[in-house]
């Protein structure tokens, strides 16, 4: 193999017959096997795998739930509790389905505080991560609505406090509520319409997935260091390396999926929604998904309506314009000594509003919760643009290889053919 | 020790009281039960009690709709033989229909049906017991809890406790007690300890002796016919309704798990093999640059 092979070239005659009419052959090696990886990613770059891996699981398992589920009110829950009980492994595919919901959360927050970690959503990489935040708000959308079809007391009232949200928008609220419920109250048609969108999201979330790929493959990887690839040296292609590590990645983290589905599948679940839906009876506490509360708590912070909607959403976009709020040139924070403390605070922030979130709306949780949201806001208004200039960076090595024999001798980056040899490692 | 220093930690910090309106709701126990755990399983003997207790007891006020009679002969659950089940089912009044002539009409019960609900429709249920139909039981060892406060929500997880739904039930089932003086409760509301706000409109349901338990050799009854025994009882058969694959899930667990754990050691060396073409994989975090020397 030639090093950074872009032009592919088929073995068979019937392949470059092919090759030649759609070269669908070469943009899948040129992408996936030829591709150069910074030699240096560590685990926290296998997350990527992970998500696709999950968006695709979520796709099948529902899929086949939706062959058993009935999307109206009246039968939505007891064709839940039909899946639970007499189809065939209903059991295992609805819980894979419910629990991979958080599974592709817990991925998500990780591969995106690793990207805040390493300082990948700067140049030239703005487009890649902001394509990652409209995936982000595509998959809040897609769980949000996942989670009403059960048509349990949490499924309903929950829709009814977050399409409630709304109503803040001054003039054209009212009317918007109305469309999203397809009448004055959540009811059948809410059931409906929340399905038929909980179907099409996901194949819209995998077109955004395709073009955040093909987003990465322009500018390639970050890595650990932040420094770009300079040499054949800094990088190995993407098979067999990055392919095995993703792989054995994708494995370890199906354990973790599947402890939860087999040991505790309703921990992340309400015990509420095992209720059918009552619009009469309101639960003592309305809790939105784990995934959801940092937001929650952002918006239940802010005393008025529409100032709490519009600081729960700001929360969310305001990481579109994070490659510019960012003002220092150093990418990774490992050269950032006065930073990597603010991002541990700002993580410790984010962990507490999610607990807050969970919290009744009283006393001094609301003060906690206001505390957190403005420390929120400063931390991308205030601290981001700040340290940039005031921070002095650590030096940074010339390149990914230099960093890389800091820790360990040999090594031969890209191998050209004879290098590739298996060589024995003291 | 740690524990101790925890619960102290969280006492102090006010986390691990929720507050609720009326009152200190105290914490139900946690029980030991057969099916909690990795390996977890039903004890036979016991959903069988348990059937006994709510076909005496409960069934005249709650349902269990989402349970068919054939279930209870299904493996993983109380286990019936076939034959108990027939004649179980038949001993119910199913409303079929419409026949030839267009009429509604009554048969015995087959093991296919599931078990008919108590009153007719909500209405009625809520009219024969003071305003509030009494709620389903399939689901309810699920669809019950009681707020577990940090950190013992994190801990959860690692102790694989999902027996709250049971725990509480349990003990609600043993809480009715008299009402603390100064605590007045309102017409057709009883005390119970354990109940969220300590009003609950179902009167104390079990007694001692209610249920007769099947005997054994001695001619002595299996388990003791005690309110606890019955709550115990009652509230593992409730699990199995609210979960019927428990066993099969855990089971099928096992195998996964033990399956990706091989799976994921042997991708692991294969991987260390593959990277070791290049030198071995390197510890990706950044380290200060040194003096180049490749």
């Amino acid at each position: 193999m030639s090093q950074h092979s872009t032009t592919y070239v088929p073995k068979s005659a019937f392949g470059r017959w092919f090759e030649s009419r759609l070269p669908i052959a070469g943009l899948v090696h040129s992408s996936f096997v030829a591709f150069p990886v910074p030699r240096n990613l560590t685990y926290f770059w296998t997350f990527g795998a992970i998500l696709v891996f999950m968006l695709v699981s979520q796709i099948v398992t529902g899929v086949f739930l939706a062959m058993y589920y009935t999307p109206n009110a009246a039968m939505a829950f007891q064709s839940v509790e039909h899946i639970m009980r007499d189809v065939n492994y209903g059991w295992l595919i609805r819980y894979l389905h419910a629990n991979g919901a958080s599974m592709f959360f817990i991925a998500v927050y990780i591969h995106i505080f690793r990207n805040f970690y390493y300082g990948s959503y700067k140049a030239p990489r703005e487009v890649l991560y902001i394509l990652g935040v409209i995936i982000f708000i595509l998959m809040m959308a897609t769980a949000f609505m996942g989670y009403v079809l059960p048509w349990g007391q949490m499924s309903f009232w929950g829709a009814t406090v977050i399409t409630n949200l709304f109503s803040a928008i001054p003039v054209v609220g009212e009317t918007i509520v109305h469309y999203l419920w397809g009448g004055y109250s959540v009811g059948n048609p809410t059931l409906n319409r929340f399905f038929s969108l909980h179907y099409l999201l996901p194949f819209m979330i995998a077109g955004v997935v395709i073009l955040h790929i093909w987003a990465l493959h322009v500018p390639g990887q970050n890595n650990p260091t932040g420094i770009p690839i300079k040499s054949g040296k800094d990088a190995v292609p993407f098979t067999p390396y990055a392919t095995i590590k993703d792989i054995f990645a994708v494995v370890v983290f199906m354990i973790f999926f599947a402890y939860w589905v087999f040991y505790i599948p309703n921990y992340l679940g309400h015990a509420d929604n095992y209720i059918p839906a009552n619009p009469a009876v309101t639960p003592a506490h309305i809790v939105p998904e784990w995934y959801f509360l940092p937001f929650y708590a952002i918006l239940r912070a802010i005393p008025d309506k529409l100032g709490g909607v519009i600081a729960m959403f700001s929360a969310i976009l305001i990481w579109v314009f994070m490659p510019w709020l960012d003002t220092s040139k150093v990418r990774s924070t490992a050269y950032r000594p006065l930073y990597k403390q603010f991002f541990w605070v700002f993580v410790a922030v984010c962990v507490l509003l999610g607990w807050l979130g969970s919290r009744p709306a009283e006393g001094w949780y609301v003060i906690a919760s206001q505390i957190c949201t403005v420390y929120y806001f400063a931390h991308f208004l205030i601290v981001l643009p700040v340290l940039g200039f005031v921070e002095r960076p650590l030096p940074l090595p010339n390149s990914i290889l230099e960093s890389v024999m800091g820790v360990q001798k040999g090594g031969a980056g890209m191998p050209a053919g004879a290098n590739a040899e298996p060589q024995s490692k003291g | 020790m740690m524990k101790r220093t925890l619960l102290i930690a969280a006492a102090a910090l006010g986390l691990s009281a929720p507050a609720f309106a009326a009152g200190e709701t105290p914490v139900p126990p946690q029980l030991k039960w057969s099916f909690q755990g990795p390996f977890g399983t039903f004890d036979r003997a016991q959903l069988q009690r348990g059937f006994k207790v709510y076909r005496e007891v409960c069934a005249s006020c709650h349902g269990l709709t989402y349970v068919a009679f054939r279930n209870l002969a299904e493996p993983g659950g109380p286990e019936f033989s076939e034959a108990q089940v027939k004649a179980l089912a038949a001993e119910y009044k199913i409303q079929d229909g419409p026949n030839e002539a267009g009429d509604m009409f009554e048969r015995p019960g087959r093991p296919a049906d599931r078990f008919p609900a108590p009153f007719p429709n909500e209405n009625a249920a809520a009219a024969a017991n003071g305003g509030k139909a009494p709620p389903d039981l399939s689901l309810m060892a699920k669809a019950r809890t009681y707020e577990r406060g940090f950190p013992w929500f994190i801990t959860d997880v690692f102790r694989q406790y999902s027996e709250n739904g049971a725990d509480y039930l349990v003990a609600l089932l043993n809480g009715y007690e008299e009402a603390p003086a100064g605590f007045t409760v309102p017409q057709g509301g009883h005390y119970n300890k354990y109940y969220p706000g300590h009003v609950i409109a179902m009167p104390k349901p079990l007694s001692d002796g209610q249920v007769e338990y099947p005997k054994n050799e001695a001619g002595q009854p299996q388990a003791p016919e005690t309110v606890d025994q019955y709550a115990r009882d009652v509230t593992a058969f409730l699990t199995w309704t609210a979960e019927p694959h428990l066993e099969a899930r855990k089971r099928l667990g096992f195998q996964v798990m033990l399956f990706l754990i091989v799976l994921a050691g042997l991708l692991y060396f294969t991987k260390k093999k593959i990277w070791a073409r290049v030198g071995g994989e390197v510890d990706g975090h950044a380290t200060p640059p040194m003096t180049h020397n490749p």
